[in-house]
């Protein structure tokens, strides 16, 4: 006996020590339960957060666009007159956002604002000897486009950079066309201009689709092509706090009269399916952790009845309802806190080992693995909490034991 | 400890209402070494259970050290218990988690809280009275019945009780074990001056104690 341990604390230690099967095979469920919440919770947040920063690093937060055209009446009828007309939608032109230096300078005095980054983008056609692509033209500023999108990161040949006379394509963009680097190919946009480009930089969004269709020119040559000389089609932000880009994105659209579109907006489904996780993530906590508390509870019911003779002598001897009470609320939680701790080490160490062996078919990995400590301080304490409350009606049931009952056993 | 008119019914306002003792009038003088005998069912266990304050009297009053019981919560009367009364029962039932001299300790560790060298010291020598010193360190299941119950002795005493109760303390031990069981107990009563209540069947065991009461369908039939 430890002189720093109190009643409670060695009784309770040394009646899990006794029933030792029955601890360990509880310990086992706990730390099954605990590793199964550890496990999930650990590999939802790293899909999360990477999928998050694949999002919001080849998207704007925010998108100031122009906007559309429609028609109107050329005259108002007369008082009295009903005029029967249809009204028919006209074909959105490529057209420039008004003022759009004006708005520049605006948002970038604001305070919630990162970035601004004026494009063009336009649609266009991508030629080389017999073989061509239809391609999507983004005119770009590489000093600050770059920091929304960061293509420097995605580059796999070549270099990031954005010259008069250079373009960056796509993986599936430069197989198609054959392209390497410093390669010429003809762009033709949808206007009828063309131009002559140089292959700068290769690089790999990710996604096969994009690496077909999205390329990347100066911003005065996209201009050129598109007929929009002096003119941009999107005004592209970041912005600080990104779960407040949908607010930010309503602020700004008031303030400029531009239609401005936040990721949020872009991306309902995406948020939509993260709710669905995390929905499905918590039921499947609290049913992992009623399974744990109901699992507790029940051993400890079985240890009051298995113990009742060793409570009615504790209780003869002068142990208080109280003290008998904490024992066994004890036991809860030290059943939920030791299982919890090993539970907690073997969900990052099979998180880790699926993470190692699970890879991509290029042999990359899935995905970075994001373990927060928090998770597992959390769930080692709420394991215990869980234990303590699990162990509430065996131990009321044990304090409560009448002690000439209980030594009659 | 002295037993006034003391009853003790079961199943209280039904139609199986049943008293079980009777206008019981009993004094233990300190230093008294005491059987109690009767028939089973006669009530013994039940008067055991009141005189220890284990169980409460319907009817009666009982005082324990000049203080009168029946008005106490179950907070003092188990602070009492655990000061003024020792136990020995019948399966001996020490803690089978516990060493024999934990099971010694642990009155003094209810007590205490915290565990200390005077609390090891003290359960050291009320080993040695009841000659168990070569075993302090076995865990109850590794000991003989006639061990056990000279530990459950040792561990009645921790508290320097004035009285012990004991239930049939030798009805589970061989002649042998219970001859030293019993001979351990006068002892400690010599020794200690400490008063013994023992329930027993065995009559030549009631015979070598200071006195008998005798209880039959839940009364004392032998005049004090």
């Amino acid at each position: 006996m430890n002189r720093w341990e109190p009643f409670e604390w060695i009784t309770a230690i040394r009646f899990l020590k006794d029933g030792r099967m029955q601890t360990i095979f509880i310990v086992a469920a706990v730390a099954i339960g605990v590793a199964v919440i550890v496990f999930m919770s650990a590999m939802l947040s790293s899909l999360q957060a990477n999928f998050l920063k694949r999002v919001l690093t080849s998207q704007p937060h925010i998108q100031l666009i122009s906007p559309d055209e429609v028609a109107r009446p050329l005259r108002p009828p007369a008082p009295g007159l009903v005029v029967t007309s249809i009204i028919q939608r006209p074909a959105q032109r490529i057209r420039s956002i008004d003022q759009w230096q004006k708005i520049r300078a605006q948002l970038s005095e604001w305070p919630d604002i990162v970035t601004v980054s004026p494009t063009v983008t336009a649609s266009a056609l991508a030629v080389r000897g017999d073989a061509s692509r239809s391609i999507s033209l983004t005119g770009i500023d590489p000093e600050v486009y770059f920091k929304i999108v960061r293509i420097p990161d995605y580059i796999v040949a070549g270099r990031a950079r954005a010259l008069t006379e250079d373009i960056l394509v796509g993986t599936e963009l430069a197989k198609d066309l054959g392209l390497t680097l410093g390669d010429k190919i003809n762009v033709t946009a949808a206007t009828g201009s063309s131009r002559i480009l140089t292959i700068a930089g290769i690089f790999d969004l990710g996604n096969k689709g994009a690496n077909m269709r999205t390329t990347f020119v100066a911003l005065r040559t996209a201009q050129a092509l598109s007929n929009l000389v002096g003119g941009v089609t999107s005004i592209d932000l970041t912005v600080n706090d990104i779960y407040g880009a949908e607010t930010i994105a309503q602020a700004v659209q008031a303030a400029t009269g531009v239609e401005a579109d936040s990721w949020i907006k872009t991306n309902a489904q995406f948020f939509t399916a993260v709710n669905a996780q995390q929905s499905s993530n918590t039921l499947i906590r609290v049913f992992v952790g009623l399974s744990v508390a109901f699992g507790i509870a029940s051993v400890l019911v079985v240890s009051v009845i298995q113990r009742s003779k060793d409570i009615g002598i504790l209780r003869a001897m002068g142990t208080s309802q109280g003290q008998i009470l904490r024992v066994f609320l004890l036991q809860g939680g030290l059943l939920g806190l030791l299982g919890s701790i090993v539970g907690a080490a073997a969900g990052a160490s099979a998180l880790a080992l699926w993470h190692a062996y699970m890879r991509q078919a290029d042999g990359s990995e899935l995905f970075p693995l994001v373990l927060e400590p928090s998770l597992f301080i959390t769930a080692v304490l709420l394991a215990a909490a869980t234990g303590v409350a699990a162990a509430a009606v065996p131990a009321l049931r044990a304090a409560k034991l009448d002690p000439v009952v209980a030594i009659r056993g | 400890m002295r037993l006034n008119k003391v009853c003790k019914s079961y199943n209280i306002g039904t139609p199986v209402e049943v008293e079980v003792l009777h206008d019981i009038d009993l004094v233990l003088q300190r230093g008294e070494f005491v059987a109690l005998i009767g028939p089973s069912g006669s009530g013994k266990s039940t008067l055991l259970n009141i005189v220890g304050l284990l169980d409460r009297p319907t009817k009666g009053r009982l005082f324990v050290e000049g203080k009168e019981t029946s008005k106490l919560g179950d907070a003092a009367i188990t602070k009492l218990r655990g000061h003024s009364i020792g136990f020995v029962f019948q399966y001996h039932y020490l803690i089978s988690a516990f060493t024999a001299l934990e099971n010694v300790m642990m009155p003094l560790l209810v007590e205490h809280a915290f565990p200390n060298d005077d609390m090891q010291r003290k359960a050291r020598e009320l080993l040695a009275q009841v000659e168990l010193t070569p075993w302090e360190n076995n865990l109850a299941n590794n000991m003989s019945g006639g061990q056990q119950q000279r530990v459950a002795i040792a561990r009645a005493l921790a508290m320097n009780p004035a009285l012990i109760l004991a239930d049939e303390p030798t009805g589970n031990l061989d002649r042998n074990s219970a001859n030293t069981v019993f001979e351990m107990m006068q002892r400690v009563n010599q020794a200690n001056g400490t008063t013994f209540l023992i329930v027993t069947h065995n009559m030549e065991l009631a015979r070598r104690c200071h006195r008998t009461i005798e209880v039959v369908d839940g009364r004392i039939v032998t005049p004090e």
